[in-house]
């Protein structure tokens, strides 16, 4: 259950799934403030009343293509403080890396299937209204695959490298050690271990940088 | 072979071709004779018949009549053309009823122009061929005959006067010869020239050869560009339509999961969510290999990248485009990537891929190279035979340079524009 009751503004232009997503937020006990079917409306009504929370789909009319997103960095531009949840059809790099140009404040980027795993889906909404980053594991799976070859994330074993993706889904250490079924002080072991291999800024909070290291490869 | 080469060949006395040039002048007079009564006949009865209307009537007549000359002429023309004359007009679109492929016809320019030159053949040249080729067919024949015609009577030829058979074959023998090649030399650059003529009013002009050529490549393209239109709309309803109602499936059954007490409800609830979310991937993959959307919404390099980032095998992709192509381009480009990476990871036993695209002048070049055992073919039953199909529609090719123990290269190449 919700740690609080978040207004949230909902950008979808499927009607089916709106309703849906609507259904799923109100049963759970957050405000759907607004629900809108494009990108300019949506930016009308945060303008004139900011939420916690807006969730997006990417795609909208009038153009189908990433107008979404771009309502997203606009939003991010004016509101850091506001949450900001990306649902995409498909996984795309395009979007992932606009979207974690800013490292400030709540974000997230799930696919749509993901939505149907309600509990899943209404935690991933309480964390990023509580600034923190989501992504979603299919998205995590595939950077995995990808990345297993070069770039910084060569120096990790294969067990810094699980326990750094499920870093970047948005787990706290002892969701993380339940998850691997190992203890929490193996979890903290590995994640200084990430720390130190990877060479983060020391401006950023290390956790978010690891996390941001490890998305942008 | 034509008139004109056999005429500078040393042979040409020796050759038929004299008597074909015979044959050709000959053949020129009922068919001329004929063509010239039709025409006049038909604009003469057009004339007299103005006043009803009908006459007006058979005006439209007069092309298709042109049509039936060149037809004729040009197989006539094969006597002094070996290769023959190509026809002018253009193909029709079989779908026409009789009626359009008329209409279709009457409209050509070419079917004017054997118009006019059937005028021409019916006033001009047939008389001048049955002229020339008629006096010099009657000297020689005269000539052959010196001794016949002298033996029997007294024969004037010129400034001689033949008494007998002996004086006959003494002109014969030596004047024949020089009748002969003389008269064939004139008869054979006649039927020549009247050849280049039938030619060059009926044959295809240099436009209308391109035509047909454009108009083959744009049908190809055509029929590229629609099924790439269908694709996309299929893609379109399983993505907006299907998949949404299904993922509105799952939230539901997430909702219920969560009121249902524990028990066998909850688990049937389970069970059934499990299974959508199956058909869900089920879905995402088909239209995956229909047209994916990624495609669509941000172009080939992004598609690329997601197509390697799936595939099994580290996929190292470096492409740099100036921008978006035309979709048919995208699609083409994307599915060889695509088929060539799963046969990569299905056959090559390579540890490494690499997939490098750019815009080269007009030309798209994208190569996929791997460093597996090699021996990988185009055919053999491999998705990319269609694939190259589809890239020859678009004046693209796919090059497989895989010798065995490899490394294995496949390097397409598609001009970056559709038509010319």
């Amino acid at each position: 259950m919700p740690t609080r009751r978040l207004s949230i503004v909902l950008a979808e232009d499927s009607m089916l799934l709106r309703e849906g997503l609507a259904s799923i937020l109100d049963r759970a006990g957050h405000e759907v403030r607004d629900s809108v079917g494009d990108a300019e409306t949506l930016l009308a009504v945060v303008r004139k009343d900011p939420p916690d929370v807006v969730i997006t789909d990417v795609r909208m009319p009038p153009g189908h293509s990433d107008e979404g997103l771009r309502a997203a960095a606009a939003i991010r531009a004016d509101f850091p403080a506001i949450g900001i949840l990306v649902l995409s059809q498909y996984v795309a790099d395009a979007y992932l890396s606009s979207l974690l140009e800013s490292t400030t404040g709540g974000i997230g980027y799930l696919l749509k299937d993901r939505v149907g795993h309600v509990a899943e889906f209404l935690e991933s909404l309480d964390r990023v209204a509580g600034g923190g980053t989501v992504v979603d594991p299919e998205v995590v799976r595939q950077l995995l695959a990808r990345r297993r070859n070069d770039g910084p994330l060569a120096a990790l074993t294969p067990r810094e490298l699980e326990v750094l993706a499920l870093m970047a889904e948005g787990h706290v250490n002892g969701a993380i050690a339940d998850q691997l079924v190992v203890s929490e002080a193996a979890v903290r072991k590995h994640v200084g271990n990430i720390f130190a291999k990877l060479q983060l800024d020391d401006g950023l909070d290390r956790r978010v940088s690891a996390v941001l290291t490890y998305l942008r490869g | 072979m034509t008139g004109w080469q056999a005429l500078a060949s040393p042979r040409f006395l020796v050759s038929s071709w004299p008597w074909r040039s015979y044959a050709y002048l000959f053949s020129s007079v009922p068919v001329g004779v004929v063509t010239i009564t039709l025409l006049f006949g038909a604009a003469a009865t057009s004339a007299v018949l103005s006043p009803i209307l009908i006459g007006l009537m058979l005006l439209p007549l007069f092309p298709l009549f042109g049509v039936l000359i060149g037809t004729t002429e040009r197989f006539r023309a094969g006597l002094m053309l070996v290769d023959g004359i190509r026809s002018p007009h253009a193909a029709m679109p079989a779908a026409l009823t009789v009626r359009q492929k008329l209409k279709f016809r009457r409209r050509e320019q070419a079917s004017m122009r054997a118009l006019g030159y059937g005028f021409v053949l019916g006033v001009f040249v047939w008389p001048f061929s049955l002229a020339l080729a008629g006096l010099s067919a009657t000297i020689l024949g005269v000539t052959v005959l010196a001794p016949v015609i002298a033996d029997g009577d007294e024969m004037g030829m010129g400034p001689w006067t033949l008494d007998n058979a002996q004086e006959g074959f003494l002109f014969l023998f030596t004047f024949g010869p020089v009748f002969y090649a003389v008269s064939s030399y004139l008869v054979g650059v006649l039927a020549a020239a009247e050849a280049s003529l039938a030619k060059a009013m009926l044959g295809p002009r240099q436009e209308e050869l391109q035509r047909n050529l454009a108009e083959l490549r744009r049908s190809r393209l055509d029929l590229v560009d629609a099924f790439e239109t269908e694709r996309q709309r299929i893609e379109r309803h399983l993505h907006d339509g299907v998949q949404q109602r299904i993922v509105g499936l799952t939230m539901t059954l997430g909702l219920a999961e969560l009121d249902l007490p524990e028990g066998e409800g909850k688990r049937l609830v389970i069970k059934a969510h499990a299974e959508a979310e199956a058909a869900l991937a089920d879905l995402r993959e088909a239209v995956r290999g229909i047209h994916p959307r990624v495609l669509v919404d941000l172009g080939l390099e992004a598609a690329i990248r997601e197509v390697a980032d799936r595939s099994p095998l580290p996929t190292t992709v470096a492409i740099t485009l100036p921008g978006r192509l035309p979709a048919p381009i995208e699609a083409a480009a994307y599915f060889v990537v695509s088929e060539a990476l799963a046969n990569v990871a299905k056959h090559a036993q390579a540890t490494h891929c690499e997939v490098l695209g750019r815009v080269d002048g007009q030309q798209l070049v994208i190569t996929i190279t791997d460093d597996g055992i090699g021996g990988a073919t185009v055919g053999g039953g491999s998705g990319l035979t269609g694939l190259v199909t589809r890239l020859d529609a678009l004046g693209g090719t796919l090059v497989v340079d895989s010798p065995p123990g490899g490394p294995t290269r496949l390097r397409m190449e598609c001009p970056c524009q559709l038509g010319d």
